[in-house]
């Protein structure tokens, strides 16, 4: 029992640690070695630059920004690639002779086609929700691909033996059986849809954190860059706190959630 | 359900009301079942007749190979015959390749695995079919709360499946399957995966849920003691081609208890049917 306790509590003892350690020799090398706070500065200034950020009307504007481009992003992706995975998983024969476009599609590095984007959508939201959607797109199309694959053969014998119609197949078994898999892939994407929205940014445009990273550097602002990073990094973290969330909420049953719930030592 | 209730009532009454019913719950004619395959056609299944009666345990015994699960998958409306007929109460079961929708609503399965869903309760496991067939969410769960009672999962009602030891699983599994009233439970070695304590303790837990529920059932096993401890007749079957090779009574009042393995008559048929099973070599 005290060994479970032990093992719940392991992160939130290691994590702060682990981050005080890094802060710290963050600051003893800076010091130590003198080194140049335009190319790597000491975490206070850092610190106090973000402070400043968080003050920052501007800055505000620009996350509100961002964030709805990642999340409509992502939830385009999620709609785009629930209805194309079920269709590719139920029509195999579609599935066999798209599979090599798929794979192209892929593997194509999507942040080259920005250029093509700005082009196409504009400097202003559109190219970057695009991005966004095609870098989050991918992960939970091909999840859902494989959870429709994987229904389990006994699982759909106790469907026929109770003469189920296919609305109830879908409903009862398809449908529940694949929320782990589209959970996975969820949370691959979110990750990919913040990295579509920032690297749109980055090349397009006048707004968005992404487009103030760029300005920090500019203006040769190590401070500002380094805290708008960390800025984004939380961002990151919580949208993927809230998936999670979402997955312990849908998916109460299933090992990835369950396990994690009860973990006996 | 009305329907549920019609069946329910004509399955009780019948055999009050005709001492002898003309029509026997099961009927196989001339069943038989082939598998194509690379190394050409296996008749896995040939030559069945078989009829069963209103309240009878029938246990199918054999070989793997034997063709026993492909029978039971046939009568299941899981697989379709090659040839021959299944009657469930006189009722033919396939039309061709395609399962007679009103026919299957009179079967039960249980399968080697329980199949529980793992994202329902052990409570929406057992209500599952009625769910299916449309009953009301408070008269589905209050009848699949009975059921959980009656197999011994009280208490383990909102558990999951994953929560549950092997055992209470295919509990749930066969409480699931009664939950329709079935007119014939088919279970296809539904202990075979357990320990061979909780696999006794099954037996007899079996045994009282058959008399209490009075229902009839087709049983597949390798495991010659369990046959006959369960059933009122073993039907033998061999491979290459999968047939009857004999149906040996095992006349034992219910309910049977443990010490009836001790007896000489309950192993003299198990000495018979392990005789004549090793005789295939």
């Amino acid at each position: 029992m005290s060994r479970n306790r032990a093992i719940k509590l392991l992160p939130w003892i290691v994590t702060p640690s682990l981050i005080v350690l890094i802060v710290v020799a963050w600051q003893v090398i800076v010091t130590a070695f003198n080194v140049n706070p335009f190319i790597f500065p000491p975490p206070g200034e850092v610190w106090e630059a973000f402070v400043s950020l968080l003050t920052n009307e501007r800055a505000w504007a620009a996350t509100l920004t961002t964030v709805t481009e990642i999340i409509t992003g992502f939830l385009i992706a999620m709609v785009v690639g629930v209805v194309v995975g079920v269709v590719l998983g139920k029509l195999q024969w579609l599935e066999v002779s798209l599979r090599p476009l798929i794979v192209i599609s892929q593997v194509a590095p999507k942040v080259a086609f920005v250029p093509l984007f700005v082009i196409w959508f504009g400097f202003g939201l559109t190219s970057k929700v695009v991005l966004s959607a095609l870098l989050a797109f991918f992960p939970i199309m091909l999840n859902v691909l494989l959870g429709v694959r994987s229904v389990e053969q006994g699982h759909r014998e106790v469907m026929t033996s109770l003469n189920a119609t296919r609305r109830q197949r879908f409903t009862q078994l398809e449908m529940r059986s694949l929320l782990p898999y589209l959970f996975a892939g969820m949370e691959v994407a979110i990750v990919l849809a913040t990295i579509g929205a920032i690297v749109g940014e980055y090349l397009g445009g006048n707004n968005g954190l992404g487009n103030m990273v760029v300005a920090a550097m500019n203006s040769l602002d190590a401070a500002m860059t380094f805290a708008l990073i960390l800025w984004l990094s939380i961002i990151g973290l919580v949208l993927y706190l809230i998936v999670n969330e979402l997955k312990r909420f849908f998916i109460p049953w299933h090992e990835s959630v369950y396990g994690l719930r009860n973990t006996s030592a | 359900m009305p329907t549920m209730t019609t069946h329910d009532t004509s399955a009780r009454v019948a055999p009050s009301n005709a001492p002898a019913p003309e029509v026997p719950r099961l009927h196989i004619t001339d069943l038989g079942r082939d598998f194509t395959t690379r190394a050409g056609v296996t008749h896995a299944v040939s030559g069945i007749d078989l009829d069963i009666r209103v309240g009878e345990f029938v246990a199918l015994i054999g070989r793997s190979g034997c063709g026993k699960t492909t029978l039971l998958r046939m009568i299941g409306g899981l697989l379709s015959p090659t040839t021959g007929t299944i009657e469930v109460d006189g009722r033919s079961l396939w039309r061709g390749a395609q399962v007679d929708p009103t026919a299957v609503t009179k079967l039960g399965f249980v399968f080697q695995e329980s199949n529980l869903f793992p994202w329902f309760s052990v409570l929406d496991n057992i209500a599952l079919p009625m769910k299916l067939r449309g009953v009301g969410k408070a008269e589905r769960r209050a009848r699949a709360a009975d059921l959980a009672a009656l197999v011994g999962l009280t208490g383990f009602e909102k558990s999951y499946p994953r929560e549950l030891s092997g055992g209470m699983r295919q509990r749930a599994a066969i409480a699931r399957a009664l939950s329709t009233e079935p007119e014939l439970l088919l279970m296809d070695e539904p202990f075979g995966a357990l320990d061979a304590l909780t696999r006794e303790r099954m037996n007899l837990e079996l045994q009282r849920i058959v008399l209490e529920t009075n229902s009839t059932v087709v049983f597949v096993t390798h495991d010659i003691p369990e046959a006959v401890f369960l059933a009122d007749r073993v039907v033998h079957m061999t491979p290459r081609p999968g047939r009857i090779r004999q149906i040996l009574p095992a006349e034992f009042e219910k309910p049977r208890s443990v010490d009836l393995q001790t007896t000489v008559e309950f192993n003299e048929i198990v000495r018979k049917l392990r005789h004549d099973i090793d005789e295939e070599e």
